[in-house]
């Protein structure tokens, strides 16, 4: 028995022996169940030293096969109908065996990470070993059994609605390495999720999801049928026709399991992470990649960084799937607002607003407002988004030439009250940017950063044909920025000439009026 | 007009005008429009050739044209000829022409009996043209005649002299007592200078002085310092528009090594060495050269120089002196700042204050000499920061600034060789040092401001190393951030010594530089701290509001447009207004629209609003915040809010000109009028505010539609030769100017050399053929005569012997 006060180094002197003693012969089976309650005990070391004990047991009885096989009757009926003293036998132990996996499972949420990698892998030991000595009767020859339900209890411990274990399922990546493990492992993720959304009724923990995703976005499907060749269960069997060894089948199941996921609504991190991955670990392997529309429309319609963030799967679905999206361009110039040019995904948007802008057929009415308005907004820049922005704008002017109205009028008024364009405008039809003149941008050549006021004054010249190359400027940061300006050499630094009389002792000194040397 | 000049006109072409005064042009072919000007040209060339050949004789050839050589006629060129030669034959006497009669003969032959003529008819009017051998014989004996009478004067001269010589020696004799010369010479230096000479002579040299110097008065300063500020400005100028960069003429400050020489330019002459006096006194240019030339004629002895200054100093702070500086301080300031207009009392105020400035000075000068008198001379400049520290830790902030001042005498780059380095190392220690004092609680800030004299003097010295270390530390805060980007996700404000040291490079270095290699760095600095830090606290408030005042100090001057100091302003303003509802602007990034610190500058108390003063903002408070009373931080909370204004205020006056400034300052604007509990504030909070309105809308908006500049129509490539200079075909070219002129002459020697033997030879022949004829003539006539006596005899005779044959008859 196991007693509280029990020690650790008892406790495996207890284990050891029974466990001789019970795979030494099978008189002392019932020693089995000291095994079991020592892994509901308190001591840490207890338990994983009954797990290493269990793994052994269960394991060697596996390979022996003195696991019953099949169907599993009732412990009572077993007892009472007519069964040989072997097959009583079989049963017991394996209803021992599943009351084993049932305490790993819950072992799966103790709270020390040691247990529940041991536990993880003991688990998977056992799947490893029932994948090659099936505890299922094959319905017909060559039927090729995997442990799924095992594999769906392991998976469903490694998703808890409660707690994060995103380190857990970083061990549990090894396993997925194997065709059929990973494809198990789909269903069973899709199937939980199910069950979890049904019993939580529409809100769904945070937790949860997250757990989710850490699992499901490490789960990449292989790119073609050929690759779809290292499985887990080694049986005699006719390998072709198993649907695991297809890849629409994995397809599929990959589909499910993210469409599953992506029904709920998810937090706005998750979602952040979700669409960043999007367009090259999920659309690509999908089935049908237009079934994500409805996530897409929606994410896009979010706004702020979310919607920066869809436009590149709506983008892949538009140009290679043929998705007609009404007022895309309405919607992607509503995106523009001050904050693009201080978010993360800056780079991001930028090129892929290059991207949409460069179609020649864009009226010209557009293309303008699209220039108004972010040079609008370069009026609250930061210098790294200027030096970028700034040539993107002149090479929107370059590739629609009926724009340069912006920058070049000889004809017109010669003197206006105020700015014919209208910001608060939605529809850039209206906007009426065609009337204006890009002068956000004359008001730059001002600013304090030489190579941003050089940049911005080459529209005082008419522009050269060539287009600038803004890729690198792309994701410039501030501190590139920096460490650029600290690298110049000059020859002669100039100095100040003004005389000094202290630290706030200029002339017309703000400080001196606002501060105290205290 | 010559007729020769038309020759192609018939002759009596006046015969051929017409009575009624028309000029009708006669020349051939004039009026015909079938031949070509060529043609034209052509015939009538042969016309006037025909003309000419029919009219002289067909014997006369030479008078057909006249003869050149080098485009001048060859008569003109005997004729310069014969002036050259005429002094230089009586030396040589060959043959037996006279010199006057060769130099009639070196011209022309011909020319010589025209000119003779008119000679005799003066000589001898009433007498017949004397025959040819008479003139010759004549002029033969005037000629011998004349060198018979020189050579007799030459004789005479030279008896005379001789005689004279010979007098001279007897007189010597006379003077025998006297030493001679040579010696006379050196012994007449040795006797003492008379008093009057030595002043006459102290005079002259005194008159070689420049007065000009020292009779300099006052205004005179003033205008030299005025103009070298303007020159300064006018540089400064041209680099904030970035004009022509690459051109340095030279370096703007002296370096070291000029200091050393105790050598300074004209205009750009400054207080290099003004930190002697611990506190600074513009404008005393004089005094400051005088003390350089010391320091580097007795830089060794210190202890006199030590002395010296200070007392100069404390003798000189007189009410006249202080007059003198202050009148000059106020000019200074006028020529600085153009558009502040004089306006009488605001002078007045500046009067005073500048006075109750002195009078400070005047007491710190006594403690500095208090300082002085207590600290040892010298001190080794120090190796490391640490020996800085101990230096000056634990000493007032006079005996500070002494001991600092004495280790840049004592190691003053004119002394030794490596007291360069040393003082370069100083300035970084300095700077170290600054940067604790402000970390320290409470921070030392009042000792920071005086130490930045001695940094700005130590970065005058040595610009480079200066910026050098300023850009370390930038260099070290940027990258320390960054890195607290990666591991948090967000950056907080630097604690003070960043935002002292950010102040101290507006000091030392000018802030307006299109580009600059201390200042753009700090620049980029300074935005991503207001981009990225965001603001949990109230020091946070603080510091960001002190980056905006120093973002809009180096803006000031250059005007230069900074979208993050805007933002930074709009957020300030947000967090002072309560929240509700939709906002009629957006915030960008360190600023949130709802949040925990989305009302950190809101005041609700009423009593606080009423009894809150207008103060200036403590700087320690940015190290640790001591008021914890409630009522004292909403007091801080309402100061802010009042720099805030007048941020945006002088944000307004500094933009009001960009084409863009309503678009700018509109959500600005927007929070002000709609958003701001301005209602509740207290009243002089109010009055900013209505300041800041008025600065907002009174600026007119205009707009003109852009235009590119016209492009200049680029011009066709031109294929034009290189041209080398060649002087003489086939010579070979010198190598320099010199040779070649070397060879130019040599050549053109050789030529007129030639050209002078030619002549000479066609001299000697003409005179050989003189010679000939005249001995021809005399053979004929002796000929003629012989003849005629032979003719005599034979007469003589045959009448002789038909006598004897008579006789014989008989």
């Amino acid at each position: 028995m196991a007693l509280p006060g029990e020690s650790a180094a008892e406790a495996a002197a207890v284990l050891a022996s029974s466990l001789e003693s019970v795979l030494g012969s099978r008189a002392n089976a019932n020693r089995a169940f000291e095994i079991l309650e020592r892994l509901q005990a308190e001591d840490e070391e207890v338990i994983l030293c009954a797990v290493r004990t269990c793994s052994r047991l269960f394991g060697a009885l596996l390979e022996r096969g003195e696991l019953f096989v099949g169907q599993l009757p009732d412990e009572e009926a077993s007892l009472q109908e007519g069964y040989s003293a072997e097959d009583k036998y079989k049963v017991w132990m394996r209803h021992r065996y599943n009351s084993c996996i049932n305490c790993l499972v819950e072992l799966m949420s103790h709270e020390s990470f040691q247990v529940q990698e041991l536990v993880l892998s003991t688990l998977m030991k056992f799947v490893d070993l029932e994948a090659k000595h099936p505890l299922m009767k094959a319905e017909w020859k060559g039927k090729i059994c995997f442990p799924r339900e095992l594999l769906k209890l392991v998976v469903a411990s490694l998703i808890p609605v409660e707690a994060d274990s995103s380190l857990l399922i970083s061990q549990f990546q090894q396993y997925l390495e194997y065709d059929d493990v990973r494809f198990f492992a789909m269903k069973a993720v899709a199937d939980n999720i199910g069950h979890v959304m049904q019993r939580m009724k529409e809100a769904p923990p945070p937790v949860y999801q997250q757990n989710v995703f850490s699992l499901i976005s490490s789960i990449s499907v292989p790119s073609r049928e050929s690759e779809i060749a290292n499985f887990l269960v080694k049986q005699a069997g006719n390998y072709e026709e198993w649907k695991v060894s297809k890849l629409k089948e994995h397809r599929l199941a990959f589909e499910r399991m993210w469409l599953g996921f992506l029904k709920h609504k998810l937090p706005s991190s998750l979602y952040r992470k979700v669409l960043v991955i999007l367009h090259d670990s999920i659309l690509p392997h999908m089935n049908e990649p237009t079934l994500l529309i409805d996530f897409l429309t929606a994410a896009y319609d979010i706004g702020g960084a979310i919607s920066l963030l869809a436009l590149n799967g709506l983008f892949i679905l538009i140009h290679q799937h043929n998705l007609e999206y009404p007022d895309f361009y309405k919607k992607l110039y509503s995106l523009i607002d001050p904050s693009i040019f201080h978010v993360k995904y800056r780079a991001r948007f930028f090129s892929l607003a290059d991207l949409f802008l460069s179609s020649s057929h864009l009226p010209a009415y557009l293309v303008a407002a699209f220039i108004k308005r972010l040079s609008r907004l370069a009026l609250t820049a930061p210098p790294q988004a200027l030096l970028m922005v700034i040539p993107f704008l002149c090479n929107l002017l370059r590739r629609h030439p009926a724009c340069k109205v912006l920058v070049h009028r000889p004809s017109g008024p010669a003197d206006l009250l105020e700015d014919p364009y209208v910001m608060d405008a939605e529809e850039p039809s209206e906007s009426r940017a065609l009337e204006s003149s890009l002068w956000e941008l004359q008001t730059l050549q001002n600013h304090y950063y030489p190579d941003v006021a050089k940049a911005a004054a080459a529209i005082n010249q008419s522009l050269s044909l060539l287009e600038d190359d803004i890729t690198e400027l792309l994701d410039l940061s501030a501190s590139e920025l920096f460490d650029k300006e600290l690298k110049k050499k000059t020859p002669t630094v100039p100095l100040e000439f003004e005389q000094v009389r202290g630290l706030f002792g200029q002339k017309n000194d703000i400080f001196a009026e606002h501060f105290l040397l205290e | 007009l010559g007729f020769s000049q038309f020759p192609w006109l018939p002759p009596h072409r006046h015969l051929l005008w017409d009575k009624s005064n028309v000029f009708k042009d006669k020349r051939f072919g004039e009026y015909d429009t079938k031949i070509s000007p060529e043609e034209k040209m052509m015939k009538r060339f042969a016309m006037e050739r025909q003309q000419n050949y029919g009219k002289k004789s067909i014997y006369n050839l030479n008078e057909d044209e006249e003869l050149t050589h080098y485009g001048q006629s060859l008569a003109d060129i005997e004729k310069l000829n014969d002036i050259v030669d005429s002094d230089s034959d009586d030396t040589e006497e060959k043959g037996i022409l006279s010199a006057e009669l060769t130099a009639a003969h070196f011209g022309g032959g011909g020319g010589l009996l025209r000119r003779k003529a008119p000679m005799g008819q003066q000589d001898e009017e009433e007498e017949k043209p004397k025959s040819r051998k008479e003139l010759i014989e004549e002029l033969i004996t005037k000629s011998k005649q004349e060198k018979r009478e020189r050579q007799m004067q030459r004789e005479n001269a030279m008896e005379l002299t001789e005689k004279l010589d010979s007098e001279w020696k007897d007189i010597q004799a006379l003077l025998a007592h006297k030493t001679p010369k040579s010696e006379r010479t050196g012994k007449e230096e040795t006797p003492k200078p008379d008093e009057y000479d030595k002043m006459v002579r102290e005079l002259g040299f005194e008159m070689k002085a420049q007065p000009s110097d020292r009779m300099k008065t006052e205004e005179e300063f003033a205008k030299e310092e005025q103009e070298r500020l303007q020159k300064l400005e006018a540089d400064r100028l041209r680099r904030m528009h970035g004009i022509d960069e690459q051109e340095k003429k030279k370096p703007k400050h002296m370096s070291a090594d000029d200091l050393a020489d105790g050598f300074i330019l004209d205009k750009d002459d400054r207080c290099l060495l003004s930190y002697k006096d611990g506190k600074m006194n513009v404008g005393n240019e004089e005094r400051v050269e005088e003390n350089q030339e010391e320091d580097g004629e007795n830089g060794g002895n210190e202890r006199e120089e030590e002395s010296e200054p200070g007392s100069e100093d404390a003798e000189e702070a007189t009410a006249e002196e202080i007059d003198a500086i202050d009148s000059h301080s106020d000019l200074e300031s006028d020529t600085g700042s153009d558009e502040e207009a004089s306006e009488n009392e605001e002078e007045k105020k500046k009067h005073k204050r500048n006075k109750k400035k002195l009078q400070e000075e005047v007491e710190q000068n006594a403690k500095i000499e208090a300082a002085r008198s207590e600290l040892p001379y010298t001190f080794a400049a120090p190796e490391s920061y640490e020996k800085l520290k101990s230096l000056l830790s634990g000493r007032t902030m006079e005996q500070q600034l002494v001991v600092l001042e004495r280790i840049q005498k004592c190691n003053h780059p004119s002394l030794e060789v490596g007291n360069k380095a040393k003082l370069e190392k100083l300035f970084g220690f300095l700077l170290e040092y600054i940067g604790e004092l402000a970390t320290v609680e409470p921070p030392e800030v009042k000792t920071i401001d005086k130490l930045v004299l001695p940094l700005y003097h130590l970065c005058q010295m040595f610009p480079d190393a200066a910026s050098n270390s300023v850009k370390l530390v930038f260099q070290d805060a940027a990258h320390d951030m960054e890195e607290m980007i990666e591991v948090k996700g967000r950056a907080a404000f630097p604690v003070l010594d960043m935002l002292i040291y950010l102040k101290i490079t507006k000091i030392l270095f000018p802030a307006s530089d299109y580009w600059h290699p201390v200042v753009t760095p700090a620049l980029v600095y300074m935005s991503q701290l207001l981009t990225k830090c965001p603001i949990a606290t109230l020091q946070d408030v603080v510091k960001g509001l002190f980056v905006c005042c120093l973002f809009l100090d180096y803006v000031s001057l250059s005007q230069r447009f900074a979208p993050e100091l805007i933002n930074f302003l709009l957020g300030i303003l947000h967090i002072a207004t309560p929240k509700k509802g939709v906002l009629g602007y957006t915030l960008v990034h360190p600023f949130r629209p709802l949040g925990k610190n989305s009302e950190q500058l809101l005041v609700q108390d009423k009593e606080d609003m009423e009894t809150w003063q207008k103060q200036n903002l403590p700087l320690h408070i940015m190290t640790r915040l001591t008021e914890s009373s409630k009522m004292e931080m909403n007091h801080i909370k309402l100061s802010c809010i009042a720099l805030c204004f007048d941020l945006i205020k002088r944000c307004a006056a500094l933009y009001g000109l960009l084409p863009s400034f309503h678009e700018i300052m509109q959500p600005i604007r927007g929070v002000l009028t709609e958003h701001l509990p301005v209602s509740r504030y207290p009243k002089h909070l109010q009055e900013l505010h209505q300041n800041v309105m008025k600065e907002l809308e009174n600026k007119e908006k205009h707009y003109y539609p852009l235009v590119c500049e016209k492009k200049k129509p680029v011009p066709l490539k031109l294929y034009t030769p290189k041209i080398v200079k060649v002087l003489e075909f086939g010579r070979k070219q010198g190598a320099n100017k010199e040779e070649q002129e070397r060879q130019r002459l040599i050549h053109k020697h050789k030529r007129e050399f030639k050209g002078a033997v030619r002549e000479i030879r066609k001299d000697n022949q003409f005179l050989a053929r003189m010679q000939l004829s005249e001995t021809m003539d005399r053979d004929a006539d002796r000929k003629r005569r012989v003849k005629q006596l032979f003719n005599s005899l034979a007469t003589q005779e045959g009448e002789w012997k038909a006598m004897k044959r008579k006789k014989f008859k008989r």
